[in-house]
């Protein structure tokens, strides 16, 4: 049992309906997540790292839908699951945080019912049973006054709070697999490192494995060992935390790092602009040919242009998608 | 709650006395009195002497911001006047005739409450369907039959035809006598709840936590149950408000095309008769009414929506 | 362009209704109010009387198309009416604020709490029938959506930049609010304004099928109806025409107004009419 990987994603590719025509939103992602282990993923708005986590829910709406590939989540192949099946794994055995606490709980349901309904799906607890369970979950969160707060509205709690209530809702049945999709964003940046310090501790704790999904590279290093990069819908370079900062292969990673503010720069090396990637990421219907990233590239030839490149491995599972890494 | 209650009262009351001022207001300009319109008819030819006599007599001969304020202080005791028709008491004619509308109006919301908030619930569930675009279909033609002529058909097919219903008449308040005219005045709002109730339920289930919902691995029927019948409710009851003062007014049409004894026929005999305080007074309860319906669906969205208390 | 059923089939509708209106004289067989004939009374619908004939005699066919010119200068006329007053009273209030607005929002409060047809009876009470009272009655009772959109529009669109930047190049109210803030709530005010017409058929039906609006002989499709109900059980096609008349022109407005908001003013889909 130990050893298998609790998630291997497999060529994924998510589809996008539009007109009669079929776009891949993202395209040949393969990755693994071991038990109890944080992976990141990084890239820009729009790059596809959140439909990919909605994909391993099942959750993906029309029009997106998965066009291929296989996700095994404990070794058993899930993405073609009957909605009933998946549903026992969801919540249950894999769960997920929003990235707006404001709207992502019921405006009229009290806090407390929309974590005791987690007990009550999966765990077959009375309502009664699971009110308590929630109080417990609540405080777990380390929300103060737990027992009191489990009546409150959404619209009575700040924004961590009920980013903390999404966070007891997704834990509170202690998943094999927690699909982190920006959780800080909305936040102030005080409050930030409590609630990434809460996951970290929390996920340790019941040894749940995390997907962390962010555009906040700084953040993702700080929170995993393993980072993924994607860029238009493709994974372009997989690899330790600390390799990315310290040598980063694909141009589009060596931008993003670049683009970093470092602390103590300004003292060392004078007052500095930061280093921006020129142009946008290319919307789904417009892909460009070869590597997607050539438009934006620096080091962009006529082969970028022509050819998509393929993935070159690393060594230790790390591998890169350039036809110029070094 | 009650500091809820108490203020939602307070908010009505300026509108209440903006509204006793304007129809007040209204026909205090009329050309003509009441008198000089018995004349006109050619029937009742009065003498100048019998129309000043008269005149006087409903103290319409004093300037209209004396009989504003004596109007007013009227208002204060629940005194709406005297009937210049049948001089009884407004109130009296008017109490009579609250019943026979209260009657109509509720059978026909009840009507399209029960029909239209399913519809819309089915439609919204299934977008897309056969049932979503039969009734979206059904329902903007529903809201543009004129309701007296859809009122005219029902009552040519099922009384007159089919011979099932009585074609018009109050019968004594039978429930056989309802049932037309609750239709014809039901139909209207009951396309619009359909209407709104699919446009509120599709946007609550795009909601962010209807997601969330979703992630928790609920079952489509228990993220209705659970998440989207409560907060659709809210929308549903407002509307349901506001079209109470709909049907009110529609109900005079209806009223008058089934002879139904009820407070729109009363105004609109009245209006023909120019019997202007029971014009007036019955287009203040009419308001009042909407207004009380309207504090009630007020009340009752914040009981189901904690954040209204509070703004 | 996406095919639109609505916008189409609410356009020809309606399109239909005005060339009626146009064309009635020439397109009618006989005079609507002088040709009565009682030997002809209450014919069913036929070869020569399309629609039938009424209890005078009168062609029903002839009628109808005449009513639809009474129905279409009451429903643009007042609907005219009520936009500009709801504009001028909403775009004013939303633009100066202060005490004006406040007078606004009473005045718009107060009419919301009386329902329009209510209140349009009774100033057709004041007034003597005909079609100027019925302008009048409907033009005043119906702008109060106009009004809160205007007001609500003027509100979030006199911050942005380009008003302020016309503000500082000293441009004067009225200008900034009919050249800046108007154009750009147009969309959503037409789309009310197209709905609104339909409820202004619907009102003057109504109105003079209650003989307040216009009164017989004159062919109001409202007014045709007003007699219908003592003959509905010998002549049911002396109600079924004018009503399907009134009810074809209400639908062409509605579905027209449905489908110029899906173009003119998306958000309306989330944010509910």
């Amino acid at each position: 049992m130990t050893g298998q990987p609790i998630l291997e994603v497999e060529n994924l590719r998510i589809d996008l309906a539009l007109g009669g025509k079929r776009f891949p939103a993202v395209q040949d992602v393969s990755f693994t997540i071991d038990r109890g282990e944080t992976l990141g993923l990084v890239g820009e708005s729009g790059c596809g790292k959140s439909i990919t986590a909605l994909s391993l829910i099942g959750l993906l709406r029309d029009p997106l839908m998965i066009g291929g590939g296989t996700i095994r989540f404990n070794g058993r192949e899930i993405q073609n699951l009957s909605a009933s099946e998946m549903r026992k794994l969801r919540g249950n055995r894999i769960s997920m945080i929003f990235q707006e606490p404001m709207t992502a709980l019921n405006p009229l349901s009290p806090v407390g019912r929309q974590i005791a309904e987690m007990f009550v799906l999966h765990k077959g607890a009375s309502w009664n049973e699971a009110e308590k369970l929630a109080v417990e979950a609540l405080a777990s969160v380390r929300v103060p006054a737990p027992e009191r707060r489990v009546k409150d509205y959404p619209h009575q709690l700040s924004g961590g709070m009920r980013q903390r209530v999404m966070i007891a809702i997704a834990l509170a049945c202690g998943p094999d697999l927690l699909l982190a999709d920006e959780p800080t964003t909305a936040l102030d940046v005080t409050v930030q490192a409590e609630i990434l310090d809460l996951i970290r501790e929390l996920s340790s704790a019941k040894g749940t494995a995390v997907l962390m999904i962010s555009h906040d590279l700084g953040l993702i290093a700080n929170m995993c060992r393993r980072v993924g990069v994607m860029y238009a819908g493709r994974l372009v370079e997989e690899r330790n935390a600390e390799d990315v900062f310290r040598s980063p292969s694909h141009p589009y990673t060596r931008g993003l790092v670049a683009s970093l503010p470092q602390l103590g720069a300004r003292a060392r090396h004078g007052r500095q602009r930061l280093k921006e990637i020129a142009g946008v990421v290319p919307p789904v219907s417009a892909f460009p040919e070869g590597c997607r990233f050539n438009p934006r590239c620096y080091a962009s030839t006529e082969r970028c242009r022509a050819e998509d490149p393929g993935v070159t491995a690393l060594g230790d599972g790390s591998f890169v998608r350039c036809h110029h890494h070094e | 709650m009650l500091s809820f209650i108490v203020r939602r009262l307070l908010q009505t009351l300026p509108i209440i006395l903006a509204v006793a001022a304007l129809i007040f207001l209204m026909f205090s300009v009329i050309p003509g009195t009441f008198a000089s319109s018995m004349s006109d008819d050619g029937r009742s030819v009065l003498d100048a002497e019998v129309m000043a006599r008269m005149n006087k007599e409903f103290g319409l001969e004093d300037p209209v911001y004396v009989r504003f304020g004596k109007y007013i202080a009227q208002l204060a005791t629940f005194d709406l006047g005297t009937s210049f028709r049948s001089r009884q008491p407004v109130a009296d004619v008017i109490a009579e005739r609250l019943w026979p509308t209260a009657q109509l109006a509720l059978a026909s919301m009840l009507f399209a409450i029960a029909v239209g908030v399913p519809l819309g619930f089915i439609a919204a569930l299934r977008p897309g369907s056969w049932i979503d675009t039969f009734s979206m279909v059904g329902a903007v033609s529903g809201l543009s039959l004129p309701k007296f002529w859809l009122g005219l058909m029902l009552m040519y097919l099922f009384a007159l035809v089919l011979g099932w219903l009585p074609s018009f008449g109050y019968g004594g308040g039978s429930l056989r006598y309802l049932i037309l005219p609750s239709i014809a005045l039901g139909v209207a709002p009951l396309a619009l709840l359909a209407r709104t109730t699919r446009a509120a339920v599709l946007e609550i289930m795009n909601a962010d936590f209807v997601r969330t919902a979703r992630s928790k691995g609920m079952s489509e029927s228990k993220v209705v149950r659970w998440h989207l019948t409560r907060n659709a409710l809210v929308i549903i009851l407002t509307t349901i408000g506001l079209q109470f003062g709909t049907v009110i007014g529609q109900a005079v049409v209806i009223e008058k095309l089934f002879s139904w004894p009820g407070l729109g026929s009363l105004l609109v005999d009245s209006v023909t008769l120019r019997d202007i305080p029971v014009v007036q007074g019955s287009i203040l309860v009419i308001v009042l009414l909407f207004l009380l319906i309207n504090m009630l669906v007020d009340v009752l969205c914040a009981i189901i929506d904690p954040r209204i208390k509070y703004t | 362009m996406k095919f639109r059923a609505n916008l189409v089939i609410g356009g020809v509708l309606f399109a239909g209704v005005i060339i009626a209106g146009i064309f009635a004289p020439w397109l009618a067989h006989t005079d609507p109010v002088m040709d009565a004939n009682l030997l002809y009374a209450e014919e069913p619908p036929g070869s020569e009387f399309w629609f039938g004939t009424d209890a005078q005699g009168r062609d029903i066919y002839s009628r109808v198309l005449h009513g639809a010119r009474i129905s279409l200068t009451v429903g643009i006329v007042s609907q005219l009416i009520n936009t500009v007053i709801g504009v001028a009273l909403g775009l004013s209030a939303g633009y100066w604020g202060g005490w004006w607005d406040d007078v606004v929002n009473g005045l718009t409060n107060m009419m919301l709490a009386i329902p329009s047809l209510i209140f349009a009876l009774a100033i057709m009470a004041i007034l003597n029938p005909g079609l100027t009272s019925l302008l009048i009655a409907l033009g005043l009772t119906n702008w109060s959506f106009t009004c809160r959109l205007a007001r609500a529009s003027a509100l979030s669109l006199k911050s942005q930049g380009y008003v302020q930047a016309a503000k500082v190049l000293g441009y004067g109210d009225i200008r900034i609010m009919l050249t800046q803030l108007l154009p750009n709530m147009l969309g959503p005010i037409i789309v009310i304004g197209t709905l609104g017409m339909g409820g202004a058929v619907l009102a003057e039906a109504a109105l003079s099928f209650l003989g307040l609006g216009i009164r017989p002989p004159y062919p109001s499709w409202g007014s045709m109806l007003s007699d219908a109900r003592d003959q509905i059980t010998t002549a049911p096609w002396i109600s079924i025409f004018p009503g399907l008349a009134i009810f074809m022109t209400v639908l062409g407005l509605n579905l027209l107004g449905d489908g110029l908001r899906d173009i003119l003013d998306p958000q309306a889909r989330t944010r509910r009419a």
